[in-house]
């Protein structure tokens, strides 16, 4: 027989504890933002923090362990790769390929779903079955793959990568944008301004535009992870950002020569990298979504 | 001495409790009524007024936030607020069933009607599933489905709202209650269906000498179904009694107020009559009686204190301090004439 | 007004009956005339031509960015050819031809099955590729089995606890599981259990055992992801109204989660497998390159490294019309399952 857990006796006294502290706390994702700023940090300082030059080694100090192991030294902290140039130091400027990659990304593939979107939900007719026909299919593909296939094909380079990345996932944010501008053409104030004589133009970009931003950027935050994901497999497979540029996805792939001997660290260090970004762009966009708009938690 | 009433709630209280203890909603406030065998009690109130959370605690099924912090609730004398989970499973469907307001969604839409109108037939009473169809057939007889063979196979999508509230009141009965709890049973159905309906209830109530609890806001169905009515207001029973003499003489300002604010074909050049103000919020109730802010006739002490209940005439109660001259009880039931 | 008569579709026998017209049409013709009109052959047929619209596209926009980027001659010509060897490609293939004519005879290749030699193997791709097929559908199956059997449940146990313990473990490892690439993940198994541990291979197929490794990499991102919507698809169910319900029927707890929680909380979680089968495929690319499982997305890693075109071309065809094909299946399955899908929403 288990105790009933609706039934209470009272009185038995409520304190009213000190929530003030604590609801601070929790109104802001402080771990995410920490994280992120840390890495954005020393993506911007690398040139200042990082020991050695990330893209020349030594091949003498070739695969030295991290300090603390034997055959380690206080000189490269975290260990070389197989051309003897400093993890520590290609890490810290991996974080800038990392961020300046995903960021463009995110912000030109919205840029573009967005625009289209919105073209899309107000203008409807024609326009709208066009841009909605391609979405779908563009949808039905597989986007990793598809972006891996035009990036063997123009070749590696960090822009390159970029507008790749943008093309792929610009359909994401026309679907959810345009389903937000068909009920927003509902609202009293868009009918408002048709009456008022608005032009179609004025009205998308004076008063739909503002009101699916909010949106946009819920969205671009929950598709940074993805894109930085994809930036790190484009880069292991060897066709995102060329060496010797220090990519976390290329230290990936060097280290999978080191592998099969044991020199972890040139795995594991990487990876944790690309972890924590993840982790903290996934947590931000989870806040920011229940923050900002109840409407896209189905997301 | 008259028999021990079926179901007898004293100063039943449910709150909601939030934010460490924060913040407390009074849904239900010191409730007390009775209820005979057979007999039928409407609930009347506004939304919010605890109705509806009243429901849940005689079943208690409160959702997790929610507490029962005092009095007892007698079923056959027994009281539920001291019983076990596992006794309260027992009870629930077998002795006291309920019946809620929307019926599409109290219908799971992937299993047929005959399963879920079988279901508590098996599970109470034991029964194999051949039996427990039979009897499941028959209940959709009862309530007056046509050709029940087929409907039994059939699911909750394929029919109509009518139907489908029928159904539910199958459900309820199919082990034979004491006691009915209809939560505004007829609200999602159109005006044609109501009255079809409210006669099968009364006719299954006859058959089976169920005793019902209608809640609902709508006073014509109070009228034309109940014996005995409970006006709630934020969370407590403001006044109870025969609903004859209630209609006929209402004694708390609140209860003449909702009589007053039905339009009357007769009368139709008058205006409509509405109460002012707003619903209290229940987190926050005012010191004193929760009707004074927006009550005509409210003295000074109607601010202060809480009016408990009087007794205007046996059998009937109301929460007022208007209705002090004309008896002064402590014990509603010796007031009303029980024991 | 009887409110008897409004059953739906399906059910309603004078609603089967073919319009009046058709009954006079005999034989062959009037059955075709009486299929078209069920709900279900409409849907069908709708759904099956957006799926040959979606392939349509397909071919047009892979045709078109080979064009758009650069000469195709360059990807079509084995690495290391002379300048005259480059002029007879271009003929060869057609390359000085309108576009239009091109993308004729593209569709007409592709239409015979015919998509090119591989440099490398010097067999057809489409040979190549359905030899390779299986090791991909395995794995694909093994990966998605594992997210299932732990996502499912898991998440289940988290809806049930919510807010405690189990809940707090299923949100830590949702996190993680959504964060760690499937690749970084395979690696690091690689390093546990083949390096240090020496209990699993590494690479290759062939035994139960390799196939351990990379279908828990490519698995775990969607195990976490299947948790998440399992746990929340239940929560959602159990503060229905038909969940209220079965309460106040008195069932017990264990009967209202299995039976009536479980089933409608499923729904989503199945239609989000059902997609995500399809994503595997991408994931499926690097993981069947870490662990060299000769698969599909190990074919268009050979592809590319060996710059041997055709492959590339042909698996990223034949893998998107194989995309599109399983979501037609995919629906047109969902409708059978669900009387309210095809009768239109």
């Amino acid at each position: 027989m288990s105790t009933p857990t609706d039934v209470i006796r009272l009185p038995s006294p409520q304190p009213r504890l000190a929530a003030i502290g604590r609801i601070r706390f929790r109104d802001y994702p402080v771990i995410p933002l920490t994280i992120l700023a840390i890495i954005a940090f020393v993506a911007i300082f690398a040139n200042q923090l990082a020991p050695h030059n990330p893209e020349v080694g030594i091949l003498s100090a070739r695969f030295k362990p991290p300090f603390w192991l034997h055959g380690g030294s206080t000189e490269y902290l975290l260990g070389t790769d197989q051309l003897g140039r400093d993890v520590l130091s290609r890490l810290l400027f991996g974080a800038r390929i990392s961020l300046v990659v995903g960021f463009t990304a995110v912000i030109f593939a919205g840029a573009v779903g967005t625009f289209l979107g919105i073209l899309s939900g107000y203008l409807g007719g024609w326009v709208d079955q066009v841009v909605m026909r391609i979405t779908d299919t563009w949808l039905a593909l597989p986007a990793l793959t598809f972006a891996i296939f035009l990036a063997a094909i123009v070749g590696p380079s960090m822009w390159n990568i970029v507008i790749i990345l943008g093309i792929t996932y610009w359909t994401r944010y026309a679907r959810v944008i345009r389903g937000e501008v068909l009920s927003l053409k509902e609202r009293e104030f868009v009918r408002l301004a048709i009456v008022a004589g608005c032009s179609k133009r004025t009205i998308m970009r004076r008063h739909i535009l503002p009101n699916v931003i909010n949106s946009a950027v819920v969205l671009g935050s929950l598709m940074l992870g993805v894109v930085i994901i994809a930036e790190a497999t484009l880069s292991f497979l060897g066709v995102g950002v060329p060496p010797p540029q220090p990519a976390w996805g290329l230290m990936l792939s060097d280290g999978k020569q080191g592998l099969m001997v044991g020199y972890w660290w040139l795995t594991v260090f990487p990876g944790i990298g690309i972890m924590l970004l993840v982790l903290s762009a996934n947590l931000l966009g989870d806040w920011l979504r229940v923050k900002f708009d109840p409407q896209l938690r189905q997301l | 001495m008259p028999p021990a009433p079926l179901l007898e709630l004293d100063k039943l209280s449910t709150y909601y409790i939030s934010a460490q203890g924060a913040r407390i909603v009074r849904a239900v406030d010191e409730v007390s009524f009775h209820l005979d065998a057979g007999k039928t009690l409407g609930i009347v109130g506004e939304s919010g007024s605890g109705k509806s959370t009243l429901a849940l605690t005689l079943l208690r099924v409160l959702p997790p936030a929610a507490r029962i912090v005092g009095g007892r609730m007698l079923l056959d004398g027994e009281d539920l607020v001291t019983k076990s989970d596992a006794e309260m499973r027992e009870i629930r469907g077998k002795r006291i069933a309920m019946i809620l307001q929307d019926p599409m969604a109290s219908l799971n839409p992937l299993f047929t009607i005959g399963n879920q109108v079988a279901e508590p037939i098996q599970v109470h009473e034991g029964e194999r599933r051949k039996t427990a169809w039979e009897r499941a057939r028959a209940l959709l007889k009862a309530v007056r489905i046509p050709s029940p063979e087929a409907r039994v196979r059939q699911y909750p999508h394929e029919m109509s709202g009518g139907m489908r509230q029928r159904i539910v009141g199958a459900i309820g009965i199919s082990c034979e209650p004491r006691l009915l709890i209809a939560d505004e049973p007829t609200t999602s159905l159109d005006l044609t269906i109501q009255a079809q309906y409210l006669n099968l209830l009364r006719e299954l109530q006859r058959e089976h000498g169920l005793a019902l609890i209608f809640i609902t806001h709508n006073l014509g169905i109070v009228a034309k179904m109940c014996d005995q009515l409970a006006v709630m207001y934020a969370g407590r029973v403001v006044e109870s009694g025969p609903v004859s003499r209630v209609f006929n003489a209402p004694a708390h300002p609140y209860t003449k107020a909702l009589l007053n604010s039905i339009p009357r074909i007769a009368d139709s050049d008058q205006r409509l009559v509405a109460i002012d103000g707003q619903p209290p919020d229940l987190s926050s109730l005012p010191p004193g009686c929760a009707f004074a802010p927006r009550c005509r006739q409210a003295m000074p002490r109607c601010r202060a204190e809480v009016p408990p209940p009087f007794a205007p005439e046996a059998g009937r109660v109301a929460r007022c301090w208007l209705a002090e001259p004309m008896a002064v009880a402590d014990d509603f039931r010796v007031a009303s004439g029980i024991v | 007004m009887s409110d008897y008569a409004t059953t739906q579709t399906g059910h309603d026998p004078r609603l089967a009956l073919p319009p009046p017209g058709a009954a006079a049409w005999s034989g062959a013709v009037g059955w075709l005339l009486r299929f078209l009109h069920q709900p279900m052959s409409r849907f069908i047929i709708k759904r099956s031509g957006y799926a040959l619209l979606s392939l349509f596209l397909l071919s047009l926009t892979i045709f078109f960015f080979v064009r758009v980027t650069g000469d195709p001659a360059a990807l079509l010509v084995e690495p290391g050819a002379s300048p005259g060897d480059v002029a007879a490609i271009h003929h060869q293939f057609g390359l000085d031809r309108p576009l239009w004519v091109q993308y004729w005879l593209f569709m007409v290749s592709l239409a015979h099955g015919d998509l090119g030699q591989s440099f490398y193997y010097q067999t057809p791709v489409m040979g190549l590729y359905l030899s390779r097929l299986p090791y991909s559908i395995e794995l694909a199956a093994a990966a998605m089995l594992f997210s299932l059997l732990i996502g499912i449940p898991a998440g289940i146990l988290a809806a049930v606890h919510v807010g405690r313990f189990w809940d707090q473990f299923g949100k830590l490892f949702t996190l993680l599981g959504l964060s760690m690439p499937a690749f970084w993940i395979g690696l690091l198994m690689i390093l546990l259990f083949s390096v240090y541990l020496g209990w699993l291979p590494s690479s290759g197929a062939g035994t139960p055992w390799h196939i351990i490794m990379p279908a828990f990499a490519l698995g775990w991102y969607f195990a976490a992801a299947h948790m998440r919507l399992t746990r929340s698809s239940m929560l959602e169910v159990l503060g229905s109204e038909y969940i209220k319900l079965a309460r106040l029927k008195g069932l017990p707890q264990t009967l209202v989660i299995a039976k009536h929680a479980f089933k409608n909380a499923l729904i989503p979680v199945l239609t989000l497998a059902g997609i995500n089968l399809v994503l595997m495929v991408n994931v499926a690319i690097v993981v069947e390159y870490v662990f060299a499982w000769p698969g599909i997305g190990r074919l268009l890693y050979e592809g590319i490294a060996f710059r041997d075109f055709p492959v590339v071309q042909g698996v990223v065809i034949l893998g998107g019309a194989m995309i599109v094909l399983v979501n037609l299946v995919i629906d047109i399955l969902y409708a059978v399952i669900d009387p309210r899908i095809r009768l239109g929403n």
